[in-house]
């Protein structure tokens, strides 16, 4: 058992990273990074909603679609489920902690359209995990995103003063330097110890 | 209605990947052989139709405070009906894309595409809308596609088009005509670090054409 969980947290933070290897949460990944302080901000809440969706969306697989015989209809419950976790936690954080939530502020909406989300919740099930495997892996998955996206932003605050071609300013420049960072993640794969 | 002008933007001016910049995961994560690129764009298309038309039926109904859960309500239907249909008929895609089919859900570029244009005209515009997105997310999917797979593996149409056997169209399983000996090809560009490098030199690109033919268009204004 806990080996297995020491597998999926490392396969999930470094050699199978949501973003730099798995291509799951880019959306968010380019658009939040170019200030150190919100990416901060936008890996937290990813993580929290990401290990939080892992356990609810297992429970309703488990629970209501599988006994009923509604696997094809997992998608739309999971999308469903995620959008209304992520609203229930806008609300939430809105009554009980104002400050986290104006930290927090645009990012939490977001949340719900992040494919690393909903592409954990089918991950979880296409790898036959337990409950607490599948919250291990949401939970590290967050992680993987968290540690990602800090190292991106912090490479793109350096690269605003870089002097670069003009038709490379901005998006492509940015999609360059996260290539160059899946290739280091790419060092990884040998860290196969389980 | 002007088609010429739509179809314009969704191609070039308006490209929802390399302009909007929306929808990158799946952009990214399948274009390694000309069939996932043609499949997925043809998912992505259909999808869009879909729930763009259905979305601008029902435009006067949804209110306003819950509309984005209206939306991804429909569009999570449409993908669930394109799902079961790959599943069914053309299970080698179905496999091959894998979790990036249920994730065209919380793609960008349809929600983008509903809110922004579904929700606010007639249910004409919005088809050809969807269409002519849809053709433009294809078309920049397929190229990639191509490039990738020539750089990568040094074949064209992966999937898609068999020679061993004659020349024939199958779905799934062919290795594509070769063009380069084999082993020549960088497999590195099929891996994720070069998926983003493609792309970002391709989107570079882009951008040094538009400009350059903003720049003529200056000049001939000028010389009028």
């Amino acid at each position: 058992m806990l080996t297995s969980i020491l597998a999926i947290s490392l396969g999930a933070i470094l050699t199978n990273n949501f973003i730099l290897v798995q291509f799951l949460g880019i959306c968010p990944f380019m658009g939040v990074s170019k200030k150190l302080d919100t990416a901060v901000g936008m890996g937290a809440a990813v993580t929290f909603v990401m290990g939080l969706a892992s356990a609810v969306t297992w429970l309703v697989d488990t629970l209501l679609l599988e006994p009923m015989g509604l696997e094809y209809m997992q998608t739309v419950a999971f999308i469903l489920v995620i959008a209304s976790l992520v609203q229930l936690i806008e609300m939430f954080l809105q009554k009980s902690v104002p400050a986290l939530y104006t930290a927090l502020g645009v990012y939490l909406p977001l949340i719900t359209t992040n494919c690393a989300v909903l592409g954990v919740a089918q991950a979880n099930i296409t790898s036959g995990y337990n409950l607490i495997e599948s919250i291990t892996y949401g939970i590290t998955g967050g992680l993987g995103f968290l540690l990602a996206i800090v190292l991106f932003a912090s490479i793109r605050e350096r690269l605003e003063f870089a002097d670069s071609p003009k038709c490379f300013e901005g998006f492509p420049l940015a999609l360059v330097t996260a290539g160059l960072m899946a290739l280091a993640f790419m060092g990884f794969s040998g860290l196969k110890v389980w | 209605m002007n088609l010429g002008k739509q179809f314009k933007e969704g191609l070039l001016t308006n490209n929802p990947v390399l302009v909007q910049l929306l929808g990158m995961c799946s952009v990214l994560a399948i274009s390694t052989s000309l069939f996932n690129g043609i499949g997925m764009g043809i998912c992505v298309t259909l999808v869009l139709i879909g729930s763009n038309v259905v979305i601008s039926a029902l435009r006067k109904i949804i209110p306003d405070k819950i509309r984005i859960a209206a939306f991804i309500v429909v569009i999570a239907g449409f993908v669930t009906v394109v799902d079961l249909l790959l599943k069914a008929y053309v299970p080698a895609l179905s496999s091959s894309l894998g979790v990036f089919i249920p994730l065209i859900v919380v793609n960008c570029i349809i929600l983008a595409r509903a809110e922004s244009v579904a929700y606010k005209s007639g249910i004409g515009a919005s088809f050809m809308d969807g269409l002519f997105q849809g053709i433009g997310y294809t078309i920049t999917l397929v190229i990639l596609c191509i490039v990738r797979e020539f750089l990568g593996y040094g074949t064209f149409g992966g999937g898609l088009i068999d020679v061993s056997n004659g020349f024939r169209i199958v779905l799934g399983g062919a290795d594509g005509i070769r063009i380069l000996p084999e082993g020549i090809g960088a497999s590195l560009i099929t891996m994720p670090c070069g998926g983003f490098i493609t792309l970002g030199i391709m989107i570079a690109v882009m951008n040094w054409a538009m400009k350059k033919a903003a720049d003529k268009s200056a000049a001939k204004e000028e010389t009028k």
